[in-house]
């Protein structure tokens, strides 16, 4: 039970209410756009569903500042994110990454699109031919067409 | 005292609720009369035990009673009196009462609404519904009790959530459940159908008001939580895709389809697999979510309890609940045939695209909502799901949808005659793409891809929906509610596609470092830090910011954000100061205090963000007038007069008894 | 297929039976997020000692035999439940406890050890937090077992207690010793 409400006690921690304001101006606005970027891409790993950008913890700030640094010193984009799941796992990363795990996930919605336009034809194809036996009256109310 | 008499109108209910379900499904199974007969007063009697047991929570929580834990870890002496009555629902055990008292007027309304149909159809549908009250009560008093004593009473209490002390959030569960329960019955009529082993269009017709009514309500609930997201978290944002906002959205859509799987098999016998299995589906949608808000399963921030007991016990009677009515479905959906036909581009095929394209979404968002969950089920490494997944997915079938909306509303039923309305539909598409352009690149200067795209879509539903109703109108033919209803839904639709595709397209977003005294110009507007005064609340203290927005030296209005600190509960809120200026919604959240006398703060400026919500009224608006049509309130003259044809899907009883 | 509606009810227990499996493994007060760090070297760190200041608290130094590196700070709640494990732990001395002093101050920090006891036979301070980044950790109190020949071989989230102890740790330090001790 204790272990619970130290659980809850943590999530307060992260209630959504709490969010961060980072004024943050990098001089080079190329740079600017770089950090905005990443710090809305890397998840904050205590404010699990917030992005270190918007999570008011310490921790996010440490991580920002990561950012900062390293987008300052030159790293690329994808030098940064390596470093991050490096550390932290792949789940740190809010879009996650393209991989073999990943694939049902991303190309699912258009599978579906695809076996859903199967269905809809033979459907579609069976009921037209039931068109000339079926002669029901539809039903005839004032607003119908 | 009270506590104690809530808990036992609850034991009292479970009883009246297994009465319920027992006399409503044996009665009419076994040929009993007079079992029959008792469903309604049993209905009667559970709800006056819920109403009492609701009642005594909320007069305790008047009284702040701190000798009931439930009170005591909800509510402080502080606590201003409005919101003593929301912190009924404030946490799981409440909320679980509100569930099923609203369940118990859902079947009292059902009660009534049914007294004018077949006598053991109501009670089947009577009976399915005490089924599901039971199980709640059960859970309910087995592991949630919101009546139990605190020995020694505390002297004062934790005090409710501050994130719940707020208007629309207090009605915000309210609204939600009112909806998800009210898919209840739906579920209810599918069961009786499947229990009668009939279902056919008059079922329909009976479905359709009670079905329509619960999504306007789920629709309001939803917009309500996002509304209050929005100005109450203050950051810009109105959607997280978080997993408990997609439990609510799931059976939305669930429902949504249902709808309209209804209207075909309403007007044309078809589709009744399909109908019966969304009505099934829409309601597990609303258990399942149920569920995954309060076993700690799932990661969120929303949760309300992380006690895996607590799961265990909820997914037995989901088991038990959702797998026999899919049980039963698998045993009675095979002899659901009909034979009508029709053609291509009739109003029957896009309707079925429009299950198709509905059913794909769900799924969508099924599957990233459960796809962390089953990857550490299945040992692999945590799944990463969030915005940048679901909005790519969530368009991919949504966007085809709102396309077919405007096809679907010019064809007809059977014949389609699609052809007819050709020039119609050409015109109306290059007008709304012309005003498409002229919004985007006229009046905001400017788009990304998908912005005019969005805009032609809404323009387009506007145009077609409006077309038929006005022409008829201009004839002086008669508009029934059921059309009217429909317009107006639509319409809503079309609105709301305006307002994500501006807001998403045209919000302009900046934190900047300030000091009372200086300005700042963002978007067109300057922004004059005015001062900074302390604010004292009955249970906060913080910070107030004096704002003063202007356009082009023009002063517009003046907005205060805070900065506050509820001391009992220990945490910090802030309060964004929000305005409107021509359709531009202008937030302002005061970030820290920097030292140097240097505040952060956040601009945020959102063109026709309150469309979204208005929308989901408009929605639900048009939900309403539908389901009041008077089509649907006709009193069933004599089952012998309203059979339908033996080959439209009527069963054989003397084969399936 | 006979019924091709039976899918159905199929579809949804196995949907139950992944639930099912997702509420037994769901940890209570632990995170879920696994390190991606075991089984690799533990990161280079040379940090100031918080008991002997002028000497440094090094990776270099501590490898050659098994320790536990437990990140924590005296603003953490949790790490106060966690402390009288980390007493007895240390009276059992069977693998060093290195504290990592997360971002707190040192006379804080001096204070909570001389109330509540010293169970750490050294302490690193990591004012900035580097190490804790580079440990992937995402909240105190978090614990490293590390082996002699300086690899991560577990990670604990949250509070140790006795029993997470001699269930995950013992075993591991148990076979991790070198051949001399």
């Amino acid at each position: 039970m204790r272990i619970v409400l130290l659980v809850l006690l943590a999530a307060l921690l992260c209630v959504r209410a709490a969010f961060a304001i980072d004024p943050t101006t990098l001089p080079d606005p190329q740079q600017q756009a770089r950090y905005q970027k990443l710090t809305h891409e890397l998840r904050c790993m205590q404010c699990l569903n917030q992005s270190i950008a918007d999570s008011p913890v310490e921790l996010a700030g440490e991580l920002r500042n990561q950012v900062r640094e390293m987008v300052v010193a030159g790293k690329t984009d994808d030098e940064i994110r390596d470093y991050m799941v490096a550390r932290y796992g792949e789940f740190i990363l809010f879009r996650p990454r393209f991989s073999a795990r990943n694939v049902w996930l991303w190309f699912g919605p258009a599978i579906m699109l695809v076996i859903g336009a199967f269905i809809a034809v033979r459907i579609i194809r069976q009921r037209s031919k039931l068109v000339e036996q079926d002669n029901e009256p539809l039903e005839e109310e004032a607003a119908g067409r | 005292m009270l506590p104690e008499l809530g808990h036992f109108a609850l034991i009292l209910a479970l009883l009246l609720a297994a009465l319920q379900a027992f006399f409503g499904i044996a009665g009419p199974q076994l040929g009993k009369d007079r079992w029959i007969a008792a469903v309604t007063p049993a209905v009667a009697g559970q709800f006056v035990m819920v109403a009492t047991a609701i009642g005594c929570l909320v007069v305790s929580f008047v009284n702040l009673d701190f000798s009931v834990r439930y009170i005591a870890e909800n509510a402080n002496s502080a606590l201003p009196m409005g919101y003593r009555i929301a912190a009924v629902w404030g946490a799981h055990e409440g909320s679980l009462l509100l569930w099923i008292f609203l369940l118990a007027c859902w079947t009292l309304a059902v009660a009534v609404g049914v007294a004018k149909l077949p006598k053991r159809f109501g009670a089947r549908v009577l009976g399915v519904l005490g089924f599901v009250s039971f199980a709640f009560l059960l859970f309910t008093l087995a592991t949630s009790n919101p009546f139990l004593r605190l020995d020694p009473a505390a002297p004062d209490g934790r005090d409710l959530n501050p994130l719940l002390q707020d208007p629309a959030l207090a009605m915000h569960p309210p609204m939600l459940y009112t909806g998800y329960v009210g898919f209840a019955v739906a579920f209810a009529f599918a069961g009786a159908a499947m229990l009668e082993g009939k279902l056919d269009q008059t079922w329909a017709r009976w479905t359709r008001p009670w079905t329509t009514a619960a999504w306007a309500f789920l629709s309001m609930g939803i917009a309500l939580g996002s509304w209050w997201a929005y100005y109450e978290l203050g950051w810009g944002g109105y959607w997280f895709w978080d997993p408990v906002e997609n439990a609510s959205f799931m059976p939305w859509l669930a429902g949504t389809a249902l709808i309209h799987s209804l209207a075909v098999t309403d007007k044309r016998g078809l589709f009744k697999s399909w109908t019966l299995l969304l009505a099934i589906i829409a309601f597990s949608l609303s258990l399942l979510g149920t569920f995954l808000v309060r076993s700690g399963v799932i990661v969120s921030v929303h949760s309300f309890a992380s006690d895996p007991t607590r799961g265990i016990f909820i997914l037995a009677f989901l088991v038990i609940i959702i797998g026999s009515a899919l049980t039963l479905y698998a045993w009675r959906a095979p002899l659901l045939k009909s034979q009508a036909g029709f053609e291509f581009l009739s109003r029957e095929s896009f309707l079925l695209f429009n299950n198709i394209l509905l059913v794909i979404a769900l799924a969508v968002v099924f599957g990233g909502t459960m796809a962390p969950l089953i990857a550490e089920a299945l040992h692999m490494p945590t799944l990463s799901v969030g915005t940048p997944y679901f909005n790519p997915s969530f368009a991919t079938p949504i966007l085809p949808l709102l396309a077919l909306v405007s096809l679907g509303i010019m064809s007809s039923w059977k014949r389609g005659r699609l052809g007819e309305r050709r020039r119609t539909l050409l015109v109306t598409l290059g007008v709304s793409i012309v005003l498409a352009l002229a919004v985007s690149f006229g009046v905001f200067g400017g788009a990304r891809v998908l912005t005019p795209v969005g805009f032609t879509l809404a323009f387009w539903i506007i145009l077609t929906s409006l077309i038929d109703p006005i022409d008829r109108w201009r004839r002086k033919l008669s508009l029934s509610r059921s059309i009217v209803g429909m317009t107006v839904a639509h319409l809503g639709l079309a609105l709301f596609v305006i307002g994500i595709t501006a807001v998403e397209s045209y919000t302009n977003e900046h934190d900047i470092a300030l000091s009372p005294g200086q300005t700042a110009k963002q978007g067109g507007y300057e922004f004059r830090f005015a001062k900074l005064e302390p604010a004292e609340g009955p249970n906060y203290s913080g910070v107030r910011a004096e704002f003063i927005v202007s356009r082009d030296g023009v002063p517009v209005f003046t907005l205060n954000p805070e900065k506050r600190n509820y001391w009992v509960q220990r945490s910090v809120q802030t309060e964004a100061g929000i305005g409107t200026h021509h359709g531009t919604n202008i937030l302002i959240a005061l970030g820290e205090d920097l030292g140097a006398n240097k505040w952060s703060v956040r601009l945020q400026l959102r063109p026709l963000v309150t469309y979204v919500w208005i929308a989901a009224f408009v929605m639900a608006l048009g939900g309403g007038i539908a389901a009041s049509d008077r089509r649907y309130r006709v009193a069933v003259r004599s089952e012998a007069s309203d059979a339908v044809p033996a080959s439209e899907g009527a069963l054989d009883t003397s084969k399936v008894g | 297929m006979k019924n091709r509606f039976i899918i159905a009810p199929i579809a949804f227990a196995v949907l139950a039976l992944v639930l099912l499996i997702g509420i037994l493994r769901a940890p209570r007060g632990e995170r879920i997020i696994p390190s991606v760090l075991i089984g690799k070297p533990v990161p280079a760190f040379e940090l100031p000692n918080l008991t002997n200041p002028g000497t440094k608290v090094s990776s270099k130094a501590l490898q050659g035999k098994p320790y536990v590196l437990n990140i924590w700070g005296t603003w953490c709640v949790t790490c106060r439940q966690e402390h009288d494990t980390l007493l007895k732990i240390q009276q059992m001395n069977e693998v060093p406890l290195i504290g990592v002093n997360w971002r707190d101050e040192d006379t804080l920090a001096l204070q909570w050890l001389s109330d509540l006891g010293n169970p750490y036979s050294q302490i690193a301070v990591d004012r900035e937090g580097r190490l804790a980044i580079d440990l992937g950790v995402s909240a105190a109190p978090e614990s490293f077992l590390v082996d002699a020949n300086g690899v991560i071989v577990h990670k604990h989230s949250g509070a140790l207690t006795m029993e997470i102890w001699k269930r995950d740790f013992e075993p591991l330090i148990a076979g991790r010793a070198p051949a001399g001790s």
